[in-house]
């Protein structure tokens, strides 16, 4: 099993926005009874066969690193969590929609995550401000995922999805609401 | 006339606390997190204008500022007022902000918080009868029980406070606390949470090819070795937090603390030797150093300045 090849995808957010339950979900394909805090990073994996049905089918073993934390920890924790930020093959952005900071706080996750310093106990070097020029030549694909769309009262619902779309463009990323 | 001068001068400092007390809220407490009840952060800086108020009337009768019958009026609105906050508001939303976290008691969540306030103001009450406070000449509902009450409950909490504060500060800023940590050793914890991290996901990855048997020994393992990677990884991040106070220490504001620390640390012990002789021998305390010092220094300096008050 082992032979499979790899594909490391990182899950970032706010404390709470449900990224533990969305990865639950993905791999276990039930609901998450009884979500916790996450301390440090939670692994899960998936199965996935990539290109179903034709010829180059091939399977692989898709990893859901879930790191927990917020965006405004301490510095110990930001560089303890810059371990497991290397050689990535995706990353999946989660805020929930019922709370604005979540979504303005994807920006930094995202700078945390692409822009860290090559030493490795890192030091990390970010100007806070977002400049999309940054992610111009970013080869990482991005996915912003939305959730908690069912708290939402039915006519606020498209004002928060256009404000997302928004969003979504900035990463220059697809996006899921749910 | 001079009245509402005096007036107009107290509210507009009332305003101005109010704002500062708002963009505090905002911009320093929560920096990071979304306000979803405004009525909090109204609270708070109301809470914090009326106590700044309160000081700045001091302050203005040490000095003789303003007509001293508005002072006096002022004082006592400021007291009702904080008062009113202070034992109705403030109790009672907390309350009410406790309950309506609690999913049992949602439905009536108005009545669960009028009985929290009133077992709070049970308490409250209780907390006056070893005190001497009830006199004939003020009856039972008036300001100068709630007073006393406000003000054992406030001296209580800051001797807590500055107690913890003299003792965590000389903890958090000597060197003398600090552990050797070097990179190497970061580099290795780091290593070892890395491999353990991969030793769950190989783990999980064999879950799925496993046999009925396996499954519970593998899942067992699987937690055993993720409670493990919690671990590493809160060692990993208390060892970059020593790192980065070992490098504070270097500074000059660090060296700066470190023998402040030094200095009060000493002081406490002293304080505490003090007190220990003075209720041995049952002495009444005199003047305390720092009061001395600056009576020394403002005598030399020919201010008059009545220390003690």
């Amino acid at each position: 099993m082992a032979a499979l090849d790899r594909v490391k995808v990182l899950v970032l957010g706010d404390s709470g926005v449900g990224k533990s339950s969305l990865v639950h979900l993905l791999c276990q394909n039930q609901v998450l009874g009884n979500p916790s805090w996450t301390v440090g990073c939670s692994v899960d994996v998936r199965i996935h066969d990539y290109k179903e049905g034709t010829p180059e089918e091939k399977t692989y073993y898709i990893e859901l690193w879930d790191v927990g934390g917020s965006v405004g920890s301490a510095t110990s924790v930001k560089s303890t969590r810059a371990v497991f930020y290397n050689s990535l093959n995706g990353i999946i952005l989660v805020h929930d929609l019922t709370n604005k900071k979540s979504s303005q706080n994807l920006y930094r996750w995202s700078l945390e995550a692409l822009n860290r310093d090559v030493a490795p106990t890192g030091v990390l070097v970010t100007n806070g401000d977002y400049d999309r020029e940054q992610f111009a030549d970013n080869q990482i694909p991005l996915l912003v995922i939305g959730t908690k769309l069912d708290q939402i009262p039915e006519t606020k619902r498209n004002e928060v999805l256009t404000r997302t779309a928004f969003l979504a463009e900035d990463f220059n990323a697809e996006e899921i609401n749910l | 006339m001079s009245f509402l001068i005096d007036s107009s001068i107290m509210v507009t400092s009332q305003v101005l606390f109010f704002g500062f007390g708002w963009l505090f809220f905002m911009r320093k407490l929560f920096k990071d997190y979304e306000v979803r009840q405004y009525v909090v952060q109204v609270i708070f800086s109301v809470t914090f204008a009326f106590s700044c108020t309160m000081f700045e009337l001091i302050i203005f009768e040490i000095l003789g500022v303003l007509n001293s019958s508005s002072r006096y009026f002022h004082w006592k609105l400021n007291l009702c007022v904080i008062l009113l906050i202070l034992v109705f508001m403030v109790p009672f939303y907390i309350g009410y902000f406790v309950v309506s976290n609690i999913r049992l008691l949602h439905r009536q969540k108005l009545l669960f918080a009028c009985v929290l306030w009133l077992t709070f103001m049970y308490f409250f009450w209780k907390l006056g009868d070893p005190f001497p406070i009830l006199s004939p000449k003020h009856g039972i509902l008036s300001i100068e029980q709630l007073i006393s009450r406000v003000g054992v409950i406030g001296v209580t909490l800051m001797a807590l406070l500055s107690g913890f504060g003299a003792v965590n500060c000389p903890y958090t800023y000597m060197s003398y606390f600090l552990r050797n940590v070097t990179d190497a050793d970061i580099l290795a914890l780091e290593r070892r949470l890395l491999q353990t991290m991969d030793m769950i996901v190989s783990k999980k990855k064999s879950l799925d090819c496993a046999g009925l048997l396996d499954l519970s020994l593998i899942q067992q393992e699987v937690d055993a070795l993720e409670e493990l990677s919690r671990q590493l990884f809160l060692e990993t991040a208390d060892l970059h937090a020593t790192k980065e106070r070992i490098e504070y220490s270097k500074t000059f504001q660090g060296k700066y603390f470190n023998f402040m620390g030094y200095f009060f640390s000493i002081y406490c012990v002293w304080k505490i030797f003090m007190a220990t002789i003075n209720i041995v021998f049952d002495r009444v305390g005199k003047t305390d150093p720092v009061t001395r010092g600056i009576e020394i220094t403002v005598n030399y300096l020919g201010i008059q300045f009545d220390v003690r008050l």
